[in-house]
């Protein structure tokens, strides 16, 4: 089966380099889905599990936004933070879950929602990478 | 001439102060290490992003996202980065006297500019001489991630955006090498300076490119702030080392003098006995 060349970069680091067959990724446009052979694109992710498909198994990636560039050699990914679904740590995800929901609830007017809202949104993701694993 | 005790306590101080000076040395020479590691891992993620944004601003003629317009300016942002602690040298002061000339010379009021301050001796310097400052973060790690400085990156994007500033200078020491750090100004925003190095990739756009430049340019703004601040921690820890390493050479050159002052009273002492014990012997004759 043919692959194509993935990496997904943050600014901390390289996160995740292989050949796979198949990526798939939630952009802000919806799912999206990307074999070999694919035409040069660029488009903007959500916060959300990158999907890895490689000889009959598929990998997590938890990406937190940034975007998804693909090249006819390669497909970028290049996210202010992503983690591997073995990297992640689950009690902190579980915290930021929290913190986040409280902040939400807590009706003041110095809550800046928006950003408690993409927290949430962004432990939630990385305890469903996490969860899948298992 | 200082007594012999009075020479043994200076001794002793300055050879506790060289072992503390040596140590610091280490650790900063270990530190310098991992920053350099540190920034060596982010230029895959800078290439890259750099790479897809001057494809995607320069491909096609008709992108006027407001970051990549110049516009009059009315006020000037200046982001400064310094370190929390002393003893790095000039580190601190080559930064913040570049940029206290630049504004000087550049401004008449302090309505015409206001700066963003990471790094403590940076902050307390602006607050000392009335310039306003922004926005601070203090307390960062020697080894920052990119989570550490988002919320300051994106605040100072943010304040392009809304029209707080015109444009935004970053001001910081750029490492050269282990024994040269470079002052450096580098214009952030507008993003004018947007070069094609390799051939340019046409791409698809999904949804469109407006849509797209509207994600990428701030977080390609705020990439370049990271990037400068991993660059001025390798220069803080390399600055450290380099000062440190002299403080230990001259705590050894003190040593050597006061050995030889010590050497030389404690000789003058034995003489002075020996001339007295002779003196009173002949008297007894």
């Amino acid at each position: 089966m043919k692959t194509i060349k993935v990496s997904v970069v943050t600014p901390d680091g390289p996160v995740y380099e292989a050949d796979v067959e198949m990526v798939s990724a939630k952009a802000q446009s919806g799912e999206l889905g990307i074999l070999p052979g694919h035409i040069p694109m660029v488009t903007p992710l959500n916060i959300g599990a990158v999907r890895l498909k490689k000889g009959g198994n598929t990998e997590l990636v938890a990406v937190s936004g940034g975007f998804l560039e693909v090249r006819p050699d390669q497909v970028t990914i290049l996210a202010q933070a992503a983690e591997k679904a073995e990297d992640i740590d689950v009690e902190r995800a579980k915290a930021a879950k929290e913190r986040a929901e409280r902040r939400l609830q807590s009706k003041q007017e110095d809550v800046d929602f928006k950003r408690a809202e993409l927290a949430l949104k962004r432990a939630i993701n990385r305890l469903n990478v996490a969860g899948a694993r298992d | 001439m200082a007594s012999l005790r009075d020479i043994k306590t200076r001794i002793n101080a300055t050879k506790k102060t060289s072992q503390i000076t040596k140590a610091m040395e280490m650790v900063s020479a270990s530190k310098l290490n991992r920053a350099e590691n540190n920034a060596k891992s982010f230029v895959p993620y800078m290439e890259k992003i750099q790479d897809v944004v001057a494809s995607v601003a320069l491909g096609s003629s008709n992108a006027n996202h407001p970051m990549l317009v110049k516009r009059p300016v009315k006020k000037t942002g200046y982001l400064v980065i310094t370190s929390d602690r002393g003893l790095a040298g000039a580190y601190n002061s080559n930064v913040l006297r570049t940029v206290y000339q630049t504004i000087q010379k550049r401004h008449k009021s302090t309505d015409e500019y206001a700066v963003i301050a990471i790094g403590r001796v940076g902050l307390s310097f602006f607050t000392k001489r009335n310039i306003p400052v922004v926005l601070n973060i203090t307390g960062l790690p020697d080894q920052p991630s990119f989570a550490d400085i988002k919320r300051i990156a994106s605040q100072t994007v943010n304040m392009f955006a809304d029209g707080t500033f015109d444009e935004l200078y970053m001001y910081y020491n750029h490492y050269v090498s282990a024994i040269q750090q470079d002052v450096t100004e580098k214009k952030l925003l507008p993003l004018t300076d947007l070069a094609a190095n390799k051939k340019l990739t046409s791409y698809e756009f999904e949804p469109s490119q407006e849509e797209i430049l509207e994600v990428l340019l701030p977080q390609y703004a705020e990439s370049l702030i990271y990037g400068a601040l991993l660059d001025a921690k390798a220069s803080e820890h390399a600055a450290r080392m380099t000062a440190m390493k002299n403080a230990t050479d001259n705590a050894k050159e003190l040593i050597r003098t006061l050995t030889l002052s010590y050497n030389r009273a404690r000789q003058a002492a034995i003489t002075q006995e020996i001339t007295e014990i002779v003196a009173g012997a002949n008297a007894l004759q």
